[in-house]
């Protein structure tokens, strides 16, 4: 029996080890948010938050998450100035690589709160977007470590 | 509630069609347009199909086309809203179910505002002569001294009497429905939201959230899921199947065999082995496990380097003439000089984010499905020749796509769970992994062109011969079928718009051996590419600049004649839309203008150069000016895009920028690392990794739209990006370089 946390709820599983957080998340939880893309980790449409860091759940195994606080995108509170973001700068097209987009962003502007367009091509390109939202991915994330800034000065 | 039905309207819907309102009229049949259903049917107002207006003043639109990123489940709901006067923050938008009531539901071709712009504008100025009736009525006044200045309300100008669209919607019920000779649309200058940035996408707040609901999100109760080893090879049928190790799989239920298609593929399942199981990954797991001996068939010798020498040796032949314009060959013979060129382009597929999937239910005599589908009525037939029921028997909710691309117009991967469903009686979701969804695509064609001109003094050609040849998607309707279909030779080869004496267009033969589909702008894509490179050739031969020698060899502007041709112009009235070569003149300009042509493009320095193309395609007028750098590796980096769009009268220009942003990026995907090979009738690429799409870091990394103000009827956004852009590109890259690059995927070029 493997022990974890979803959005801070306590879970337990029993079933197959080698299922990738994934499809426990959203065959099992219901927890669409979080979706399919490649099963490869190759395009980060699955990206959740295991104890705060942005991961790719697609090739997460459940046996290796003893103790994890998992966090996807139904456990951001709304709004997150990233959503809020996102929103302002109308981001999404289809929308469907966004919830890893977003979980991505919230994960790298804890890291790094002034990044640069080189630090966030190094970091976003791991998240693939077939509509080509990425250069208003790009400005969304300014405008968050803009916002962010001018509140910690205020 | 009881639905209105009134004799007047329907003469109204007679004389619109008569009146030729509707250009493709034959396709839309909106009988009977006075109906509702779902929640609209509750609501006391119900001036059409389209829209309801509940007591508590909530209009709900219906939106009948797909929402898949091109925004139209915004864009036709607020033209409605406009005419009728409505709030757009009280409109809620209700997708429809398949219906052929709605007219043409097929979200493919980059039609939809062009062919529901009016219908929508008049179905909203109805509703709104309704209710400034029914308040005129109550306040004893004519109608004419009320307006709905106030959104949401008609107020009575002298008085300032106003009453909410909830307090009129039952008494505007009662109304007659206005003929369309009553109806006063609103003039540009009243528009709200029309050609404004102040509405924003309908299902953007879900999508940031993670609850807005895509095909492969669906589910119901009781649902066991499915996930198919298909044959690799085009064709071929299981002759044998080992399911041991597939079914010790935990999770794993059974496995079904899918019979083959009878050829033509059309819409119908590829066959193979299906593998039920409690969940995705249980089936997918269970999919690896199946061993499976196939009859390969006909297609088993195909591969795609092959058919690229056979289909370039076609084009060096004469083939069957699409458009003649005086006499190349004498020209050719009249001693100027000569250029020619080749050129290639590779298979490709759509690989949108979302994967194929659907969610059917088959029981009682019905199909209740729940599908990412871009054409829901041909879902409808899809399933209901399969399953031997009636068309209007197959229940198709149209969920949101994650990306279509022309991928979702073709409903095999829906077919697939219903024959599941219906074989096993249960509820079935179909998942494709991304390796099916590579592997088993409609491709695009794979192209070869060749070009021939003679050249005069001046540099512009006296004479210009082109070839195409490519697979048409024509074969997976008749698989036997060897030239595309008109409407795929139109798209950038009919309708070259150069102002040359003499020029031929000609297709040539090429057998289909994977299933042909449409791509986001389809053979626009290879057209552009061929002619608009070509273009760029004789400009730097005659020693011209590329921008200057585009505007000679478009030449005076003039509405170009396809007499002779038969050219289809998207389905849209050549008098109505005809090809305007001023519209694609002004687009060059302005990208040229905008992109500091000249001034820029001298200054930039070693390894950098910029590049224009210029295209119209599904009657919306597109340049491009493309600005990259190589580095030492000889890799492509693109600093800026600069795109002009003439694309006539427009909803929604935010969206319209947003379009051509991410077809900069679809049409770089496509042009620095598309490539779908095949061997022994088999697709060689499988996921991200050996089959690449742009991330951010290749992408470009700033694009600029312009939008060109025009009265003009709506044309389409969603592809006409696409088509300028690799040229353009790679026109650049020859400015940059020297090094001319007749063949796509860039990846395959060596630049250092």
């Amino acid at each position: 029996m493997i022990r974890f946390k979803v959005n801070g709820k306590e879970r337990s599983f029993d079933g197959d080890p080698e299922m990738p957080l994934l499809w426990y998340l959203r065959d099992v939880l219901g927890l669409t948010g979080t979706k399919f893309g490649c099963g490869m980790a190759l395009c980060g449409a699955c990206t959740v938050h295991r104890d705060g860091e942005a991961i790719r759940s697609c090739t997460t195994s459940m046996k290796n998450l003893g103790g994890a606080e998992i966090t996807t995108i139904e456990g951001i509170a709304p709004l997150h100035p990233v959503q809020k973001a996102w929103l302002e700068i109308r981001v999404p097209q289809c929308g469907y690589c966004q919830s890893g987009q977003i979980m991505q962003a919230i994960a790298f502007l804890k890291t790094n709160k002034n990044p640069s367009d080189s630090d966030i091509d190094t970091v976003m390109s791991g998240n693939l977007c077939r509509c080509g939202t990425y250069q208003r991915i790009r400005a969304a994330i300014h405008s968050v470590a803009k916002h962010q800034a001018a509140k910690e000065t205020a | 509630m009881k639905l209105i039905e009134n004799v007047s309207r329907r003469k109204f819907l007679e004389g619109t069609l008569a009146g030729g309102v509707f250009i493709l009229g034959a396709r839309f049949i909106p009988e009977p347009l006075w109906a509702a259903e779902g929640e609209a049917a509750l609501a006391p107002l119900q001036p059409s199909l389209w829209m309801s207006i509940a007591s508590d003043g909530n209009v709900t639109i219906v939106a009948h086309r797909t929402e898949m990123g091109n925004g139209i489940k915004t864009s036709l709901p607020i033209v409605l809203a406009d005419e009728l006067g409505a709030d757009w923050m009280r409109v809620k938008v209700e997708q429809a179910l398949a219906d052929p009531k709605y007219g043409d539901q097929e979200t493919d071709t980059s039609h939809s505002v062009r062919d529901f712009f009016d219908v929508m504008r008049q179905t909203g100025a109805a509703g709104r002569l309704m209710l400034i009736r029914a308040a005129a009525a109550q306040w004893s006044v004519p109608p004419a001294e009320c307006d709905t200045s106030e959104p949401h309300f008609v107020q009575h100008r002298s008085s300032g009497r106003k009453l909410g669209f909830g307090e009129l919607a039952e008494s505007a019920a009662k109304q007659p429905v206005p003929g369309r000779d009553e109806l006063k649309l609103n003039p540009r200058s009243a528009w709200r939201y029309i050609g404004k940035d102040n509405h924003q996408l309908y299902d953007l707040p879900d999508m940031v959230n993670g609850k807005a609901r895509y095909g492969i999100d669906q589910t119901v109760e009781g649902i066991v899921y499915a996930a198919v080893e298909r044959p690799a090879v085009l064709g071929a049928s299981v002759k044998s199947h080992d399911n041991k190790d597939a079914l010790k799989v935990p999770d794993v239920k059974q496995t079904v065999v899918i019979k083959t298609f009878k050829p033509p593929c059309g819409h119908q399942p590829l066959g193979g082995v299906a593998v039920i199981a409690d969940n995705t990954w249980a089936a997918f797991q269970g999919q690896k496990k199946l061993k499976v001996e196939w009859d390969n068939g006909s297609h088993e010798g195909y591969d795609s380097e092959q058919f690229r020498k056979t289909a370039t040796e076609t084009a060096r032949k004469p083939g069957q003439v699409i458009r003649n314009i005086g006499d190349v060959d004498a020209a050719f013979r009249n001693g100027a000089t000569i250029l020619e060129a080749e050129y290639y382009t590779p298979h490709l597929a759509h690989a949108s984010m979302e994967p194929p999937a659907a969610v059917v239910d088959v029981r009682g005599g019905k199909a209740y499905c729940w599908a990412p589908t871009q054409d829901p009525q041909q879902l409808q037939k899809t399933l209901a020749d399969l399953l031997g029921i009636k068309p209007e028997d197959v229940i198709c909710h149209v969920t949101l796509l994650g990306g279509g691309f022309g991928r979702k117009s073709f409903q095999d991967f829906v077919a697939e769970a219903a024959v599941l469903s219906l074989k096993l009686q249960k509820p079935v979701k179909v998942v494709w992994s991304r390796e099916d969804d590579i592997r088993f695509c409609y491709y695009h064609p794979s192209a070869a062109m060749y070009f021939k001109a003679a050249v005069g003094p001046g540099g512009k050609p006296s004479a210009w011969l082109q070839r195409s040849v490519f697979q048409g998607s024509a074969s997976t309707t008749d698989a036997d079928v060897l030239y595309p279909g008109q409407d795929e030779i139109d798209n950038g080869w009919t309708d070259v718009p150069f102002d040359i004496p003499n020029y031929r267009a000609e297709s040539g033969t090429a057998r289909a051996n994977v299933r042909i589909g449409w791509l986001r702008s389809v053979t626009n894509v290879f057209h552009a590419f061929g002619v608009q490179s070509f273009a760029d050739e004789l400009a730097h031969a005659a020693r011209r600049d590329p921008v200057q020698y585009q505007l000679a060899l478009l030449g005076p502007d003039r509405k170009i004649d396809f007499t002779g041709t038969k050219y289809q112009n998207y389905g849209a009235a050549p008098d109505q839309f005809p090809y305007d070569t001023a519209r694609l003149r002004r687009v060059i300009e302005i990208a040229a203008e905008k992109s500091g042509w000249g001034k820029r493009s001298s200054d930039l320095g070693k390894g950098r150069g910029m590049g224009i193309a210029a295209h119209r395609c599904f009657l919306t007028y597109v340049a491009t000016v493309v600005e990259v750098e190589v580095d030492g590796k000889g890799q492509v980096h693109i600093p800026n895009v600069w795109t002009a769009v003439d694309a006539g009268t427009v909803v929604s220009p935010d969206n319209v920028r947003y379009q051509f942003e991410g077809a900069a990026v679809f049409a770089t995907s496509l042009a620095l690392f598309g490539e779908i090979t095949a061997s022994n009738g088999a697709i060689n690429q499988s996921n991200f990794n050996n089959y690449p799409i742009a991330r951010m870091n290749r992408a470009p990394r700033h694009v600029e739209v312009h939008i060109v103000e025009s009265e003009a009827p709506p044309a389409g956004v969603g592809e006409p990006g696409v088509p300028p852009f690799a040229p353009a590109l790679c026109n650049a890259v020859f400015a940059a370089t020297g090094k001319r690059l007749r063949e796509l995927p860039l990846l395959k070029a060596k630049l250092v």
